[in-house]
């Protein structure tokens, strides 16, 4: 079993990306869960989304989980959130942010015996280069390829195609860049 | 001609698409809808397959939840496939229209998104309008994940509309649990899907002019009473055809399905009866115990609220190995003890075994039940066993802050 825990502000596309993660993962012939704590939440406000992933049928309905993979995709979040909640000491952190990973681990006390689990990517500004918003989703799941070494990156890229099938061409085009350089960026 | 809708064999879908593609394939005539949190994406699901040239039917707008139901009343009488959604405030409005519908034995299709009660206002899910259809004459279906709440609600047309049936049957699923959530959903063909749901066979309709009827009569004394009758006896009666229509959904799909799930039971010491999404995690809670630390635990889940499995529950319950019983309510019981308690009491009282039994209220307004307090409240139950007598309050709650709420004890062996 895969647990990944999303910490995302609402409308960033956290759910969109939970459950996009989820369907290429099924079409592997693996079981999935995608949810999210949302409920009366405003757009910005902040919020977790949940991926469960196994070769098993999945039972666990609870919310509550032991995440193998952290991701941050708002860049505050890293430090107003209680990112490492729940945790193991495998647990593996991927972090949207600006600033190079031992001065925002520097910042951040939760992190500081984690180093070598923290991988950082600048989501915010891959996704404004490629897609032209701030929508960091899609490229937090291109790090997560590099980090996990789940898929090949090509097959995830085909894959994610299908799931932004109803996008217009040229939406499907910018993901596509932002997963391929957020790939290629994680460190 | 309805379009047909292209599906993957296995699709990643929430409890709430689920349900709304199941309406889709029974080709549902008239959805009369007036969306609530969490159960919107359903009706919403059904507005746009109309819109798209997916489903020949008619989505009727209408100003409240009692204009929903009375609507799917009005279509249903009239002789059409009804089927609408609902959730919390809107299922409470719609409770003076629900005993109608049953009444006149209208075999409508509701699918319930459970959430709280307000107040205080709530929208997550917990089961107090789940609780509150339970004497309103309809059959409750209970759903634990997004699979079965697509299973069940292609199930329900074919039990509602049995000739030796015609009642209404509510599909439940737990707000945002299920009805939010994700999870890998193998979908029949549309076809197949409709198939087995079968064509609609109106029963005095009013738009058989040929033959006209009257729906909604009034009786009082004279007649009143054997009309309930009837129907309490045909809502009894109806257990056949439930566990018949689950039997040919097992054979079409090989999904198995019983008025009463049961998890590890054969040689449980220590038992929970829950409802809804917990039942999954209280079975992975139970599974894991017994690998852990040799604790024989066991699940007990009624799939079919009302009518009320007495038989199964008594069948499921009754064995020698069987000592402690917790029974767990998501619904405030409002001054009693909670309703599953009651009534498995009830059913347990007449076997051999006599298990105890407690009651733990848990989970409203959506508080999370994590597989660690199902573990807590399973090594309670061995505590129970191993003492020989209940070493607890009889109702206790779980997960709620505070001091600690308790009520009623007892030395009983």
């Amino acid at each position: 079993m895969i647990e990944i825990r999303w910490h995302s502000r609402a409308g960033q596309g956290a759910v969109t990306g939970a459950k996009g993660l989820g369907t290429v993962v099924a079409t592997t012939g693996k079981q999935v869960q995608a949810y999210a704590l949302y409920g009366s939440a405003k757009r910005g406000a902040a919020m977790n989304a949940y991926n469960r992933i196994d070769d098993k049928p999945i039972t666990n309905q609870a919310t509550k989980m032991f995440p193998d993979y952290v991701f941050v995709i708002d860049p505050a979040l890293a430090f107003t959130d209680d990112i490492t909640k729940n945790d193991k000491p495998t647990t593996q952190y991927i972090i949207t942010t600006h600033l190079p990973k031992e001065e925002l681990i520097a910042q951040i006390p939760a992190l500081q015996d984690k180093t070598d689990r923290v991988f950082v990517v600048d989501c915010m500004q891959i996704s404004l280069d490629t897609i032209g918003r701030a929508i960091p989703n899609t490229p937090i799941l291109g790090a997560f390829m590099k980090v996990s070494k789940m898929y090949e990156l090509d097959f995830f890229l085909e894959n994610m195609k299908k799931v932004l099938s109803k996008f217009p061409q040229k939406i499907i085009d910018a993901n596509m860049a932002a997963i391929t350089r957020a790939y290629n960026e994680v460190k | 001609m309805a379009k047909e809708f292209e599906l993957n064999e296995v699709e990643v879908w929430d409890g709430n698409y689920a349900a709304s593609q199941a309406l889709r394939q029974a080709q549902v005539d008239v959805v009369a809808a007036y969306p609530i949190t969490p159960s919107t994406p359903i009706v919403e699901g059904y507005g746009s397959y109309v819109a798209n040239g997916y489903i020949d039917g008619e989505f009727v707008m209408v100003e409240s939840e009692h204009g929903a139901m009375s609507g799917c009343v009005g279509a249903s009488a009239a002789g059409g496939r009804v089927a609408t959604a609902t959730s919390s405030q809107g299922f409470a409005l719609m409770t003076e229209v629900l005993y109608q519908a049953s009444g006149m034995r209208l075999p409508i299709v509701l699918t319930v998104v459970n959430r709280a009660l307000a107040s205080p206002l709530n929208v997550r899910g917990d089961h107090s309008d789940m609780y509150l259809g339970r004497d309103s004459g309809w059959i409750q279906l209970d759903a634990f994940n997004p699979q079965e709440a697509y299973d069940l609600t292609l199930c329900a047309f074919r039990i509602g509309e049995h000739l030796d049936v015609r009642l209404p049957v509510m599909v439940h699923q737990d707000g945002f649990t299920t009805s939010h959530k994700a999870q890998n959903v193998t979908p029949l063909k549309d076809d197949v899907a409709y198939k087995f749901v079968g064509d609609y066979v109106p029963v005095n309709d009013m738009l058989d002019f040929s033959r006209p009827v009257t729906h909604g009569a009034q009786t009082e004394e004279d007649w009143h009473f054997e009309h309930k009758a009837r129907q309490h006896k045909a809502l009894m009666d109806s257990r056949t055809v439930i566990d018949e229509v689950l039997s040919e959904f097992k054979s079409l799909t090989g999904r198995e399905y019983n008025r009463v799930e049961s998890y590890y039971m054969e040689d449980a010491e220590v038992a929970i009866v829950a409802l809804g999404s917990s039942v999954e995690t209280a079975a992975l809670a139970a599974k894991q115990l017994r690998e852990e630390e040799g604790i024989k635990a066991g699940v007990v889940a009624p799939r079919c609220f009302r009518p009320f499995p007495y038989d199964l529950i008594r069948e499921t319950l009754d064995r020698p190995t069987l000592k402690a019983v917790c029974c767990m309510d998501k619904s405030a019981p409002g001054g009693a003890m909670g309703a599953l308690f009651n009534e498995v009491s009830a059913a347990a009282y007449t076997t051999a075994s006599r298990p105890m039994i407690t009651n733990y209220i848990y989970g409203l307004g959506g508080r999370d039940f994590a597989v660690e307090e199902a573990k807590r409240i399973f090594k309670e139950q061995k505590a129970h066993a191993d003492a020989g007598h209940i070493t607890t309050p009889i109702q206790q709650f779980s997960g709620v802050r505070g001091p600690r709420l308790g009520f009623f004890e007892t030395r009983r062996g």
